[in-house]
């Protein structure tokens, strides 16, 4: 990154990074991001644009959930690993409370009639959406003429979707592949 | 694996946690084949409602990890399952962070990501099948599902009003 834009100055205690996140999961209904990002860059200005975009691509190189990664990457920048830990607790913690009390609920009334059309309706329209994230990222790498990457997705559906082959299989047979050929043709 | 389920549960969960490159949306089928097809710790129809209650409640969806864990064991299943889930990635993201500054530019760390990308879109795709077979079972949820993804694809709506929609239609009965 460049250093046109001086880092911010605004430094957060443990007790604000852990309000920040927590406000911010309990807001994040379809994805914590947008919300992260209007909470520390347009209101607290713990990050300049750049910055956040910049810990943000962290996060995604990462495995595992960006959202979580991101709050450790957040955390530990500003406060070791004692803010790292403080963020992600107010990132998990108010979701866990309230998701532990519907495995309680679900746990005594999931077998009601109504309840299973309501999550039947649900998840029917959540899998409607999951096909548009699909249809949003395939969009761009089956634009260019030919090309590797759309085969790589094909084998990692047909490999885990139709052949049911376990996670971690697939990923050591196809991530290196596709990273070698990432790696030859830029 | 061991008898002990909280001992599964950790181990399949933290060895996920690594490989889960997309998050949650790319785990969802590894998690379904241990959780209903190796384990059958659960139903299909109880797996796919854990992830509609994950969607609807606020929090990064990962969360679906300590509905599975409730219902295996109880709360302590539910903080394994979490646990396992966030605990190894969290290490790494603390570790990588510190050092990111030096290899953020390299031409290996472009390549992984870029590599990666297809891997994690097929897997969201298979993210997708999977719970579609276990929730459009009629006409009726299959459209809503292909409605959903239209209005998904061309707008960028809020995802609660489509739940609410969807859990009407769904309330009536049709599905």
């Amino acid at each position: 990154m460049s250093a046109t834009a001086a880092p911010s100055p605004v430094r957060p205690t443990l007790s604000e990074l852990f309000r920040a996140f927590a406000v911010v999961s309990v807001s994040g209904f379809g994805g914590a991001l947008p919300w992260a990002r209007r909470k520390i860059v347009e209101q607290k200005h713990w990050m300049t644009a750049e910055e956040f975009n910049e810990a943000f691509a962290l996060s995604q190189f990462l495995p595992g959930p960006n959202v979580v990664n991101f709050s450790v990457v957040f955390g530990s920048r500003f406060g070791g690993a004692p803010g790292a830990a403080v963020a992600l607790a107010g990132l998990m913690g108010p979701p866990l409370v309230i998701v532990t009390v519907l495995a309680v609920l679900y746990a005594r009334f999931g077998d009601l009639e109504i309840l299973s059309r309501v999550l039947a309706g649900i998840t029917a329209a959540a899998v409607g959406l999951l096909i548009a994230v699909v249809a949003k990222m395939a969009a761009p790498m089956f634009r260019k003429r030919w090309d590797w990457a759309p085969l790589v997705a094909i084998a990692a559906f047909i490999g885990v979707a139709i052949m049911q082959w376990p996670l971690p299989l697939v990923f050591v047979a196809l991530a290196p592949v596709s990273v070698a050929l990432a790696w030859v043709t830029r | 694996m061991n008898d002990n389920p909280l001992v599964s549960l950790f181990g399949y969960f933290a060895l996920l946690s690594l490989f889960a490159v997309g998050g949650a949306n790319a785990a969802i089928p590894e998690m379904h084949r241990i959780a209903v097809e190796v384990m059958h710790w659960m139903t299909d129809r109880q797996f796919a409602d854990s992830f509609a209650i994950a969607q609807v409640s606020p929090g990064p969806n990962i969360i679906i990890v300590t509905l599975i864990g409730y219902h295996v064991a109880g709360l302590p299943g539910a903080a394994v399952a979490t646990t396992a889930m966030c605990g190894p990635t969290c290490i790494v993201a603390f570790l990588v962070a510190r050092i990111w500054d030096r290899f953020k530019e390299a031409r290996w760390r472009i390549a992984i990501q870029a590599g990666l990308v297809p891997v994690s879109l097929g897997l969201i795709a298979a993210s997708a099948f999977v719970l579609a077979r276990s929730a459009d079972h009629n006409i009726y949820a299959a459209i809503i599902t292909a409605v959903t993804a239209l209005v998904g694809f061309a707008t960028r709506i809020n995802p609660l009003w489509i739940f609410a929609v969807g859990g009407l239609l769904g309330l009536t009965g049709l599905l």
